[in-house]
Formats: structure tokens, C-alpha cells, sequence
């Protein structure tokens, strides 16, 4: 563990990605296959099954450190992180031990097989032999959500350097479903082309939001445009006479839309489409609000599978007849992917995505501008030629989004964050009026820089008129302009909407309180866009 | 309360019976002074009183101010109130002020920390009926550790970087911690060099006698490259300025108690942060506290509603005092928390 904790604190002491890049790398020549393949299951997502629960970890922490569970469950907003508090809060070890990362990994898995007293007399073994930092990665362990300033994408770029692969190709390798327990780093990592998982997405290629004036692009006519759709982008993975539905966060959605099990009827194997999944009413997908009750449930319903189907509306073909088509121009492929899918019966669950007239870079701003009514959150631009990339690369796709919609909402209440923003106060409450009270809509947590973040905590500590535990009731004064991509009607809210991305625009010190918009103001928007 | 000895006031701490206050916020006739950080020592006030080792820097800070001063223990007789200043330990000149009126006796703590820093008076336990504390730190997750072991590491940090050409650029409070920073390093290593708010101190504290060793004053036409793997000590508001892009390629780093949160550490974007505090860690207050043997204890400045639910589960009779220190420090950084 000690040359993980290591690597973890050259990574921690630097903000320089070509340094945490070195370390790693440097990581990655020397460190045996075990942990290499671990490390990298870590930074790409994967973890060990939780063994204990964290209230479990919570108890026994402030047990072995002497003070009240109470008091460590005040420490972890103000810290937080559970692992790092868990970690601050024991006392120092009483010996010393350096076992590799993959015991400690080994070890936690093996908790499984254990009552909760043996569990516990084992964690609180691994506690008193681990030194602070070696003990803030085993919580980490634990606890999951591995984030320690390390992107999958960093990761792989180290892991090209110390074993003198292409990226790209190494990035290809690490997506799919495997597991430290189902493979080998030699098979991961060196095997000559191992069987490919049949399950193994192609690593997303990813759009740039465009910030400038769409002319600066070049001649129209080198492009294409789609509707930037407001679902969630998958590929659908046909091979060996099965299927898969990936998310771009990597995660495995088969189960969860069973709709694509029939694409197997009409399609034959070694295809690979990529589109945004949405939920289709029969000519336009629902608002997204729809989707996100499929997205929430691992099994779904028959109420809700009927209610709220889900289709793929497909805008790229990577794989056609077990072939990757990843290198040829974008027009190729989609040729390749109509002529593919224009025989599919009207209800089958994949749809072509089909590409917008595009004359002029005037007449597209004006489709643009009627992106909402088609429910969508604005176009995608891509270039006729380009190869599909691997991750957020410039210059061949671009995200061409509506302005946000935006309202005048004064702050009432503040909260601290947490992470790297312990100690700031960052998390706002924000209220309309409704006559002359103030409703509260929405909260935002971001959109400031820390030096107005730093303005506004000072004048948080100030003006707290009540605290509710760690939420304080601050004077109404401050106007903030609240920027969101939608609105919805949502009972659980006591204004009755809900929003989706808001975040704090523009901090209006030239607008008075009572200038605010209104609980009105809101109604008419969901009128409009909800 | 029966006998109050102070009273708190929107002016800040009030001592009824001596008529003066404590380290007030807003413009009063008498001021007693715990210590010169501008969140305590504030001008406008009328006269201030304060220890004869705080008088100078407050006079640098405040300008001309009419500052009357004790030493350490000596018992003024103000009104009907009997009063001392101890050492606090936070920084030189620090103290915490004793009053006594009618044989009940409390304690304002102003801010402290009870090891020894290398510099500063030793911390000095006052037994008192009532302790007015800081508890800037008052959680269980800050435990210091050992003020040498800090130093390998700092001067560690700086021998490397002095090894690889590079400068060492430190941030930190130019009152107190810049001084105790100096006190720790290995002035062997290399040239130390000094933003003009730390050396503007030093030389105050320089002329009453404190010890330091010698820095050079960075001044516009200073060639950094003549100082190679110099440690530079600024205000932590200097790092990432166009003031600090003079010394070529370099490390940077905080020295903060804060820097004992990862998420604060990153929030800042420095190379390192060291552990290095001039507030009591959790461990120090409880100490403190005991130590006065007070039952009434009035938590200010930090944690202050879970320190006090705490300290009642240990048996005192405690409340959250609100007060405005930490707040409006001039430097930026108290206002985020980093009082350092």
C-alpha cells in the first residue's frame, strides 16, 4: 500500500496534469500486475463490493476515536469526504505494516464471507496498521466512488506511455464490462488482440460547446447538422445474436430498456449504433423528465414501459458486419447506417436522427432558435469528413446550444459546500416573490468565481438571521440571475416547478430585491417550456 | 447571569464595571487589545491597551493611535475591574486577558495555540470562572502534528526544489505565521527573500528584539535570478499574482491549519500545504479549557455551535458567543476561513 499511497500523494501535491501523468506511468512500470490492473479498475470506475455499509464504518470510527457519533457526522459535511474524515478522526496507528494494494482490496472482499464482528475487528486491524493517507485510500476503498483527481482519460494516457500502446487503442481495450476478477492485467492490457468482449462499447467521441459565431466554422455546405436531443446518449452493441445498451458514463443499460431486445430481429450481428436514447410519445421524444423515470429504474414496470417507451434515435454507425467504421468520414458512415435502417418497421425502437437542412449559417440559427418546440437543447455540427474520435476532441464536432432560459431569484438561504469547497459558502436556496413572500424554487451551487464565493460567505456570516442545522436563513438582499436548460411542473417542490441545470448566471448587484421575478413569472415559463 | 463581569455587546465583549471593552468591532472609548490581527485590532477606538510586546505592530498597522501598555501579568485596576494580559501563545505580543471584578473572574482568549512555536510567549493557563474561546478549529478532524516533523517536511520540500533550480514560493499570514515560519526553516538551504507585508513585520518584531534570521526584502528592482532556490514568504494572496511570476520556474505552497482538508488544499491549486496553525488544535482546546478549570465556557469565532454542544456533553455550561472576528480580516483570506 505504501507505494499506492505514494503515488497518490505525488498525484495529490500537484496540479499539473503532466506530472500526475509521470507518476502514474512511472506507477505503472514498476508496480506488479495485480495492483496495475487494480489501479487501473479504480480509475476507470470499478471497485471492490462494498463490504461494510458506511454507517457501519461511521460508528466504529467514532467508537475507536473516542468521540460521539454525532460529532463525526457534524466533521464530514465540513471535510467532505467520509473517507478523509474517517481517516483524520482515528487516532495514529500502533504499528506499521506495507501490504500491497491488491491484500487490502483481497481483504475487504473477504469481509463478505464474515459476521459484522469479525468484519469489524477486521477493518479496525487495518485502521491500526495504516498510516493516515494509506488509511484515507483503504476508506476509499470502501466507500467507493474512487475520485482522487485522476480521469479515466489521464489513466489510460499513463498506461500508453509505460506500455508503449496507442492510446486510442488502449482506451478501446478498458471499455466493456470487465472486472479485476474476470480478467488478467496480461489479458487486459498485453494479450495480442484478445477475444473482444462481445460486449465492448467504442470509447465516445465527444463535442465541444460552441462559443462563437457558427460562420468562423467554414462553408455549410462541409457540414451537418442534427438536433442536439435532451436524452442520454448510448450506444446499442448487436453481436453473437445478443444485445447491449451502454451509456456514455460506461454504464451497462441493457436491463434497464428492454425495448431494444427486439432489435434483434430486425438487424443482423456485428452492428454498433450510437444516438441518444430518448423516450418517444410516437413523433417526439418526451421532456426529459419522462426519460429520468426510466433512467432511475433498474427493472421497469409495465405501466411505466408503456407510458414512457424508450427509442434510439441513432446519428452514427460504428460497426457494421463485425468491421470498425470508426476511421471512415462521417457521410460514409452515414450513409451506411440509412441505408441499414430504412426498412425497419414504424415501431421498432431505433429511428434515424435525420440531419437538418443547412444553407446557410443564418437560416440554421434560425431552426435553432425553434429547437424547444422540437425538444431539443439546441443542434450538433459536424464535419462531413471527420473520422469518429475517441473523447472530447476539438474542431470536427461541435454542441451548438440554445441561450438558458433565466429568472431573477433572490437567495435566502446558504449552505457550505464540500470537497474543495469546504468552508466557502456555496450552496444557495433561491426564492420569487408570490405576493410580498418569498417562495422558495430552486437551489444552485455554481456559476460563481471563488473570489465572489469568498464575497458572498463573508457577507453569509454576517447576515444569518437563523440556522437550521448546517443551513442558515440569511437576510433577503442579494438578486442572483438563475440560468437553467428547462422547467417542469413537480408536486414535490413547493412552488410547484422544478428545474433542470440551474445555476447561478450572473450575480444582478444592479438589481433591487424587489425587481425579482415572480412566483407569475415561473408559471408563464412552464407555460411555455415545460 | 448574577455577576457580569462582561457583557456582550453589538460593539463587541463589555466590561460593565471597568467600562472598556475587548477587542470591539465598532468605535469605543477604550479598547483592550488581545492581538494586532485586524480582526481584533481595529482602529477608531478612542485608546487601546495592550501588551507592550503587541504595541508596536499594532502602532505600524493602526498608525497614531493612543496605545497605553502592561506587561505580561501586571494587574491594572480599571474602574472596579482588575485586569491582566498572559501570553496566548498566537503570536508574539499575543495574549488573553484576565478580568476580575469582585472575585469572579473570566477570561477573553482572543486567539491561541498551546505549543510552544519557537517565537511567540509560551502559552499560559488562566484559571478563570468563565473562558471566552476561539475554537477556529474546534473539530475532532484537526489534530496538529509535531511542529518539527512539519519542519523536515517543509524544508524538505524547499531543499528539492532548491536542488531542481526552483524557487520555493510559501504563503502565508504576514503577521505571526511568516515569523513562525521563519523560525522553523534551514536558512542553510538557500536565500530567503520576503514580500514587503512580511518584512515590514519582521522588521517591527526585528527592533523589539525577536530573532530572526536575515531575508531580503523583494523589492521591483530585485534580480530574483541572483537568488536561485530561494524560499519566498508572501501573503497568500501574492501566490499566482503577477508579483510572483518574477521568480521563474517554482514550487508553491499554503501553511494553514485549513491545509489539513484535502478539499481546502485543492481549492487552493498550490504544489503542497503544510499543517502549520498559530489556532489550538481540537486537542489544544480541550486542554485549554480543562485547564482553566472554568465551568462557563462562551464558544466564538469558528465551529462554534458544535464545539458548544460538545463541551455539553463534557460537563460545562457552554453557548455560542457571536462575534465579528474571522470576518473582516483585511487580507482576504480570513474570509473564507483561512485565518490560518
Amino acid at each position: 500500500m505504501k507505494d499506492f499511497a505514494a503515488l497518490f500523494t505525488a498525484i495529490d501535491q500537484t496540479t499539473k496534469t503532466s506530472l500526475k501523468t509521470k507518476a502514474l506511468a512511472e506507477f505503472f512500470r514498476t508496480a506488479s500486475d495485480d495492483d496495475k490492473l487494480w489501479t487501473i479498475a479504480l480509475f476507470s470506475g470499478r471497485r471492490p463490493k462494498r463490504a461494510v455499509t458506511t454507517t457501519q464504518l461511521r460508528e466504529w470510527a467514532a467508537e475507536v476515536g473516542g468521540i460521539p457519533l454525532w460529532l463525526l457526522e457534524e466533521s464530514y459535511p465540513i471535510v467532505g469526504d467520509l473517507a478523509e474524515t474517517i481517516a483524520l478522526t482515528l487516532p495514529p496507528p500502533n504499528r506499521i505494516s506495507d501490504l500491497s494494494l491488491t491484500h487490502w482490496i483481497t481483504e475487504l472482499k473477504s469481509l463478505a464471507a464474515l459476521d459484522i464482528d469479525a468484519r469489524k475487528a477486521r477493518i479496525l486491524d487495518a485502521w491500526d496498521q495504516l498510516d493516515p493517507t494509506e488509511r484515507f485510500l483503504f476508506n476509499k476503498l470502501i466507500t467507493g466512488g474512487f475520485r482522487i483527481g485522476v480521469s479515466q482519460k489521464l489513466m489510460t494516457r499513463a498506461l500508453a506511455q509505460a506500455t508503449n500502446q496507442e492510446e486510442a487503442s488502449l482506451a478501446h481495450r478498458l471499455m466493456g464490462g470487465w472486472t479485476p476478477e474476470t480478467t488478467s492485467y496480461h489479458a487486459l492490457i498485453e494479450a495480442d488482440d484478445a477475444e473482444a468482449d462481445e460486449s465492448r462499447p467504442y470509447p465516445f467521441y465527444l463535442a465541444y460547446q460552441l462559443e462563437d459565431d457558427p460562420v468562423a466554422l467554414g462553408e455549410p455546405d462541409t457540414w451537418q447538422a442534427e438536433w442536439k436531443w435532451d436524452g442520454i446518449r448510448g450506444q446499442v452493441i448487436l453481436r453473437n445474436g445478443t444485445h447491449h445498451v451502454w451509456s456514455r458514463g460506461e454504464e451497462l443499460m441493457t436491463d434497464r430498456f428492454p425495448e431494444f431486445a427486439r432489435l434483434t430481429d430486425f438487424l443482423s450481428d456485428g452492428i454498433v449504433l450510437d444516438g441518444e436514447i430518448v423516450a418517444w410519445d410516437g413523433t417526439q421524444p418526451f421532456p426529459f423528465n419522462t426519460l429520468q423515470a426510466r433512467i432511475g429504474r433498474k427493472t421497469v414496470p409495465k405501466k411505466l414501459l408503456k407510458d414512457a417507451p424508450v427509442i434510439l434515435l441513432a446519428y452514427d454507425l460504428l460497426e457494421h458486419e463485425g468491421q470498425d467504421l470508426r476511421n471512415l468520414p462521417l457521410q460514409d458512415r452515414r450513409a451506411r447506417m440509412d441505408a441499414l435502417l430504412q426498412d425497419l418497421p414504424e415501431d421498432a425502437p431505433v429511428k434515424v436522427a435525420p440531419p437538418l437542412p443547412l444553407d446557410t449559417w443564418e437560416t440554421l440559427a434560425h431552426t435553432r432558435a425553434t429547437a424547444r418546440d422540437n425538444r431539443a437543447e439546441g443542434l450538433m455540427l459536424k464535419r462531413k469528413d471527420s473520422p469518429y474520435l475517441a473523447g472530447r476532441k476539438k474542431g470536427d464536432w461541435w454542441k451548438w446550444k440554445l441561450d438558458p432560459l433565466t429568472v431573477d431569484a433572490v437567495m435566502i438561504y446558504a449552505q457550505q459546500g464540500h470537497g474543495r469547497r469546504a468552508n466557502l459558502f456555496t450552496d444557495f436556496t433561491f426564492a420569487v416573490w408570490d405576493g410580498n413572500d418569498l417562495v422558495p424554487f430552486t437551489k444552485a451551487y455554481s456559476g460563481l468565481t471563488d473570489e465572489e464565493f469568498r464575497k458572498i460567505t463573508a457577507w453569509v456570516r454576517k447576515n444569518t438571521q437563523q440556522r437550521f442545522g448546517p443551513v442558515r436563513q440569511v437576510t433577503p438582499h442579494h438578486v442572483f440571475e438563475i440560468a437553467f436548460e428547462g422547467i417542469h411542473a413537480s408536486p414535490r417542490h413547493k412552488s410547484g416547478i422544478a428545474l433542470r441545470f440551474p445555476r447561478m448566471s450572473r450575480w444582478r448587484h444592479d438589481k433591487p430585491l424587489q425587481e425579482a421575478n415572480t412566483l407569475d413569472d415561473l408559471k408563464d415559463l412552464l407555460e411555455t417550456y415545460g | 447571569m448574577l455577576n457580569n463581569v462582561l457583557s456582550f455587546t453589538d460593539r463587541g465583549i463589555y466590561c460593565p464595571a471597568g467600562d472598556f471593552y475587548i477587542d470591539p468591532w465598532r468605535p469605543v472609548n477604550r479598547a483592550l487589545i488581545t492581538h494586532g490581527h485586524a480582526d481584533h485590532a481595529r482602529p477608531g477606538h478612542r485608546s487601546y491597551l495592550c501588551t507592550d510586546a503587541c504595541a508596536p505592530v499594532m502602532r505600524h498597522r493602526l498608525g497614531d493611535i493612543s496605545v497605553e501598555t502592561v506587561k505580561y501579568g501586571e494587574v491594572r485596576k480599571i474602574g472596579d475591574a482588575l485586569v491582566s494580559f498572559h501570553p496566548a501563545g498566537h503570536l508574539p505580543g499575543s495574549a488573553q486577558i484576565r478580568v476580575e471584578v469582585a472575585g469572579e473572574i473570566w477570561v477573553a482568549s482572543g486567539d491561541y495555540k498551546i505549543v510552544a512555536d519557537g517565537i511567540s510567549e509560551a502559552f499560559e493557563p488562566v484559571k478563570c470562572h468563565s473562558f471566552i474561546t476561539e475554537c477556529t478549529f474546534g473539530l475532532p478532524v484537526f489534530k496538529w502534528d509535531d511542529q518539527a516533523e512539519v519542519a523536515r517536511d517543509l524544508n524538505a520540500w524547499w531543499a528539492q526544489n532548491a536542488a531542481q533550480g526552483k524557487s520555493s514560493i510559501l504563503g502565508a499570514y504576514s503577521l505571526g505565521k511568516a515569523q513562525r515560519l521563519l523560525a522553523m526553516v534551514d536558512p542553510q538551504i538557500a536565500p530567503i527573500l520576503t514580500h514587503g507585508a512580511v518584512e515590514n513585520t519582521n522588521a517591527v518584531l526585528r527592533q523589539q528584539g525577536y530573532s530572526l534570521p536575515d531575508t531580503i526584502h523583494v523589492t521591483p528592482n530585485l534580480n530574483a535570478k541572483q537568488h536561485p532556490g530561494a524560499l519566498v514568504i508572501a501573503p497568500p494572496s501574492a501566490l499566482g499574482s503577477q508579483w510572483a511570476r518574477r521568480f521563474g520556474p517554482s514550487s508553491t505552497a499554503f501553511a494553514s491549519g485549513w491545509m489539513r482538508l484535502r478539499g481546502v488544499r485543492r481549492r487552493r491549486a498550490a504544489d503542497r500545504g503544510f499543517v502549520i496553525s498559530d489556532h489550538a488544535d481540537w486537542d489544544g482546546l480541550m486542554q485549554a479549557i480543562k485547564q482553566t478549570g472554568a465551568e462557563n465556557i462562551y464558544a466564538t469565532h469558528g465551529y462554534t455551535d458544535i464545539f458548544a454542544r460538545w463541551l455539553n456533553t463534557q460537563g460545562y455550561n457552554a453557548q455560542v458567543l457571536k462575534t465579528e472576528f474571522g470576518t473582516d480580516e483585511d487580507d482576504t483570506e480570513t474570509a473564507i476561513g483561512d485565518a490560518a
